[in-house]
């Protein structure tokens, strides 16, 4: 079964989309962490999701072959074309909200990245390989973070609860897909969301016990953002991320 | 720095290579071991500095006194060098 350029291109873009975000999210943070040592973490794992997005913007960039660049697709889109998760563009509420929202896209995007080491298209099979190292090193590093929370002072404990309590919502639009999913995994290249879903699920209940934290249930769960359909959070994010290179094109250092 | 509850200062050891020792190479702090090793990935290792680290809890590690320098380092044996002894010339080369 073939598969048409604008459904893969689309495709790569909520790979890219959910990285580029994230990073802008986590460099917000950059000097501004509890220690010298967390600082310089979440400044890694942030340069980690930027060096993802780059290598996925670059090769929709050619899977597209209309000359849009890295830059383009990452400074030149507009909120309503950004295909990232709800999820990721949440805020830096506090210290409990940055690693739970790290720890479910962790959770998520290390068997999303396993199971796309084994795509069919070489290219993404590649990156996947690169960043599935990576996504099991954040996700260490989320999982023991929420459970020193969660398991440690009260204070630590109600605030990750809080956290939990307030991002789940979100949780659910990672395994969102775009249109034409299906023509993907047919041929290979995609990977089927179903045991992703597991996957990330199970890791997220596991870390959740040793915590002592819950999962809210019977929450009204809010998507979207895989069409374009944000809340308000991202268009301030890309406000600050985007002025530079609309405001002075081509500019380079 | 150590704004977090029960933050502690570790040692940081790594290894650069296979067959090599470890290094002490700075300190982290952390609220467990745990946090301390990922710390000291983070902070020391991001570089392909290494191949294994250590970390240990500063308390842990005891150490000589500054003040019994001289009576620990500061006698200087020079008998105690391989350089110290003439060697005869019927030994030859060794």
């Amino acid at each position: 079964m073939s598969v048409t350029t604008g459904t893969l291109v689309e495709y790569l873009l909520c790979l890219a989309d959910d990285n580029m975000v994230l990073a802008q999210r986590l460099g917000e943070l950059a000097a501004r962490m509890p220690d010298l040592e967390e600082d310089i973490a979440v400044a890694n794992v942030g340069l980690d999701h930027l060096g993802q997005a780059r290598s996925l913007y670059a090769y929709a960039g050619e899977v597209e072959g209309t000359g849009r660049t890295e830059d383009d697709l990452a400074l030149g889109r507009s909120e309503r074309d950004f295909r990232n998760a709800v999820l990721i563009e949440q805020p830096n509420t506090d210290f409990a909200h940055v690693l739970v929202r790290q720890l479910l896209v962790d959770a998520y995007q290390v068997p999303l990245y396993d199971a796309l080491t084994g795509s069919t298209d070489p290219t993404l099979a590649g990156i996947a390989a690169k960043a599935v190292k990576e996504a099991r090193y954040h996700l260490r590093r989320s999982s023991t973070w929420v459970i020193r929370l969660g398991d440690g002072t009260e204070e630590s404990h109600d605030r990750c609860q809080a956290a939990v309590d307030h991002l789940w919502r979100y949780a659910e639009d990672l395994f969102a897909v775009p249109p034409g999913f299906e023509q993907l995994v047919a041929a290979g290249v995609a990977t089927p969301m179903d045991p992703v879903r597991v996957a990330a699920t199970n890791s997220v209940h596991d870390v959740m016990a040793s915590a002592t934290l819950t999962l809210p249930a019977d929450l009204a769960l809010r998507t979207g953002g895989r069409e374009g359909m944000h809340t308000e959070h991202l268009g301030h994010l890309l406000t600050e991320m985007q002025w530079l290179h609309r405001s002075h094109p081509g500019a380079t250092w | 720095m150590a704004d977090i509850v029960g933050s502690q200062l570790w040692e940081v050891f790594v290894r650069a290579a296979r067959g090599l020792n470890h290094i002490h190479v700075g300190s982290v702090h952390a609220t467990d071991a745990d946090g301390a090793a990922q710390a000291a990935r983070d902070v020391y290792t991001r570089r392909s500095e290494g191949v294994s680290l250590w970390v240990v809890r500063s308390t842990d590690i005891h150490a000589s006194d500054p003040d019994d320098h001289d009576d620990w380092f500061g006698d200087a044996h020079p008998y105690r060098h391989p350089t110290f002894y003439e060697i005869p010339d019927e030994v030859g080369h060794m």
